[in-house]
């Protein structure tokens, strides 16, 4: 009698906790918030690939795309928010302001905005990727496989994710490569197929064959593809848009992030931080290598991947000079995460001005 | 049998009927294309059109956004009924927002009543100074006012995109595209506590009173009515025809900037690269829509300012793509050219016997 009844208590606080865990996983419901269409093949697709990541995890979700920075972002948000959304991720920096804004008047609502800095409030986290690992390895390439020594860089605006990117390309490039120069083009531009094939034109003109690329589309990569030389994919795989150009993408995988900040929610244990997770942590991710690239090459982009991941090499290790010859970073040193949010001067070997 | 027949005078009745017409439509062929895409109709209407505006708030947000749009489209109505095609709305918002929030940048630490009148009016001179320059080269150069004024809007926009990115980018904010935010003396009061609604829907208020009393009561509107019917009777009568291009772009372009103003010193709060999702477009969907009736704008700027907030909560309530908002405003103007048709010719049922 005894056997049965504590079998019977133990069996049913087993099945009530398994009702409580599923309930509480079923009523989580993430929100997402896009800046561009999801069919962009770039930064927006990737995002939705990490939303059907929280959908396959078990939990609902919900998306608005083509959000613009406007006074509609605070719209969307609000009403969000209001129509029982527990989490909202807001995935374009010009969110910063109106996320802060909406998550004051919704303490109970999570918040978690991509690539900003200001967390005003207890329910707001921000997190972005250390995508200047994924450069190192691009600019290793570019400078192994370059043969007119200059390599072509579209940039989207200077602000310090994109210099930082261009310095961490361009130090990867000088390290197997002292001879090679990196020409940049500033499209002023997240997002325009046109602008950025018309950049990537006058690279190419100018006598680069290999192009790295800031900006999200797939223009790039075409007119690599038609010119003859060689380029990157950006935010995803982009070997599919020209086979021949492609030598590998740096690849924005945010679904594990995403899938376990909702699953914080779910458990209670959610808190605000502000994330930067890169190559080991699995939120850059480098797409497979094209054939074209010699073995050697290829298994020396496979050690540096691994030793970024472990932390052993650093992207931003000196010496580093910049441009006009100043030390950045002292020999034996590696820059640190205050110095790399806010790197605003060219290293050495690239060329022109930043925009002012 | 049915014939068609041109009327002899356009009729009045139909000329205020085919908007009602246009939008009835785009209503049905948008429950089509819904039930197309696999969503049930008559719900997909339902989160697109009322849900939006169901509560307080919902409203308020259609005020807001209708605020722009009607001010906008008042202004542009100057310039179309006196045969002057300014395209370039959304260039001088963006110059008018620019000119204002330099203004208000300069005051961005202090406080003072006159601060918000000031950055009021610097934003109508910004927009008159940019709608300028299509009247100018029109007048004395002949230019083409359609061209000119469209491609400037490229311009304000790189001009805007270079300031917020160099020179005016926020000093503490990392380089990041966008200005320090305004100081609370110049910013738009808010006319509810948690609503975003602000006191810039005066400002189209006032463009719509003025508007109308300048169109029906005046020398000026009677001139403008007549050189849009025919520049060369304009010509024949001794009206000024030079000077009034210039007044009609100068009060576009003030409602323009003033528009630009609304939005920066209301919900946004400062400059940044986007200060309009295109509403000096938009607006000129709204003029024709409202018929360049003051009265007629006022309707047409909620009518197309809900397909934006239906939009937003049709997908995030049934997952129909943003984008359908769109598609929704071009199947308007499509159907108000489509339905003008009957302006100008009218059925006639013939009896076949005779």
């Amino acid at each position: 009698m005894h056997k049965f009844l504590i079998r019977s208590f133990v069996s049913s606080l087993v099945l009530l906790f398994t009702l409580t865990v599923a309930a509480v996983a079923k009523d989580v419901k993430a929100a997402f918030v896009y800046i561009g269409p999801t069919g962009d093949h770039g930064w927006t697709y990737q995002h939705d690939v990490g939303r059907k990541a929280v959908e396959a995890a078990g939990f609902k979700t919900t998306y608005v795309e083509g959000v613009p920075e406007s006074a509609d972002a605070e719209r969307v948000l609000r009403q969000l928010a209001n129509s029982g959304h527990d989490i909202i991720f807001t995935t374009s920096f010009g969110y910063m302001n109106p996320t802060n804004k909406v998550a004051k008047e919704f303490p109970n609502v999570k918040f978690e905005h991509a690539t900003g800095y200001k967390r005003e409030h207890p329910n707001v986290a921000t997190y972005a990727a250390r995508f200047y690992e994924g450069r190192t390895i691009l600019g290793t390439i570019a400078g192994t496989m370059t043969k007119s020594n200059v390599i072509g860089y579209v940039a989207s605006f200077p602000i310090p994710e994109v210099i930082r990117g261009i310095n961490s390309f361009t130090l990867a490039a000088q390290k197997v490569n002292p001879n090679i120069k990196t020409k940049i083009v500033w499209a002023f531009t997240w997002y325009d197929p046109g602008k950025e094939a018309e950049a990537a034109k006058a690279l190419i003109d100018q006598g680069a064959d290999v192009i790295a690329q800031h900006t999200d589309s797939t223009a790039i990569v075409q007119m690599a593809e038609k010119a003859g030389v060689y380029a990157f994919g950006q935010a995803s795989d982009m070997d599919k848009f020209a086979p021949k150009a492609v030598l590998t993408s740096v690849e924005n995988n945010w679904g594990p992030y995403y899938v376990d900040r909702v699953k914080a929610v779910a458990n209670g244990t959610w808190n605000q931080k502000d994330t930067w997770h890169g190559i080991g942590d699995g939120m850059v991710v480098i797409s497979g290598l094209d054939s074209q690239m010699p073995s050697d090459l290829q298994a020396k982009v496979k050690k540096l991947q691994a030793d970024l991941a472990s932390g052993k090499v650093h992207s931003f290790t000196g010496p580093i000079y910049d441009q006009k010859g100043n030390l950045m970073v002292a020999e034996g040193k590696t820059a640190d995460d205050g110095m790399l949010a806010g790197m605003m001067t060219y290293v050495k070997g690239v060329e022109g001005d930043i925009p002012k | 049998m049915i014939k068609i027949v041109k009327r002899d005078q356009p009729s009045k009745a139909i000329f205020f009927f085919t908007p009602v017409l246009a939008i009835f439509l785009t209503l049905i062929a948008g429950g089509i294309i819904f039930y197309i895409l696999g969503f049930k109709p008559f719900e997909a209407l339902k989160f697109f059109f009322i849900v939006p505006i169901a509560d307080k708030y919902g409203f308020s947000e259609l005020l807001l956004k209708a605020t722009p749009l009607c001010l906008i489209a008042i202004g542009l109505s100057f310039c179309f009924k006196s045969n002057n095609w300014n395209i370039g709305a959304e260039g001088q918002l963006t110059f008018g927002a620019i000119v204002s929030g330099g203004v208000a940048l300069l005051f961005y630490d202090q406080e003072g009543f006159y601060i918000l009148p000031i950055v009021i009016l610097a934003g109508a001179i910004g927009g008159m100074i940019y709608a300028s320059i299509p009247a100018i080269l029109k007048t004395y150069f002949n230019t083409n006012e359609i061209l000119v004024s469209l491609m400037l809007v490229y311009v304000s926009k790189l001009i805007l995109d270079y300031l917020v990115v160099g020179p005016w980018s926020n000093p503490e904010g990392f380089n990041f595209p966008e200005t320090r935010q305004f100081s609370d003396s110049a910013r738009l009061p808010l006319l509810f506590e948690g609503l975003r609604i602000h006191a810039g829907i005066f400002l189209a208020l006032a463009a719509v009173v003025i508007s109308w009393f300048v169109f029906y009561k005046t020398y000026l509107g009677f001139q403008m009515k007549v050189s849009g019917f025919s520049l060369k009777t304009a010509k024949y009568a001794g009206y000024k025809g030079k000077k009034m291009i210039i007044l009609v772009f100068l009060i576009s372009g003030a409602c323009a900037g003033l528009a630009g103003v609304g939005e920066i010193t209301g919900p946004i709060g400062q400059l940044h690269r986007e200060v309009s999702p295109d509403y000096g477009f938009t607006a000129i969907i709204v003029a024709f829509l409202g018929r360049l009736h003051p009265v007629g704008i006022i309707f047409a700027s909620l009518v197309v300012a809900i397909t934006y907030l239906g939009a937003e909560t049709a997908q995030i309530f049934m997952q129909i793509p943003k984008y359908t908002g769109q598609v929704f405003q071009g199947m308007i103007l499509f159907f108000l050219l489509a339905s003008d048709y009957l302006l100008f010719f009218k059925f006639k049922f013939i009896d076949s016997k005779k």
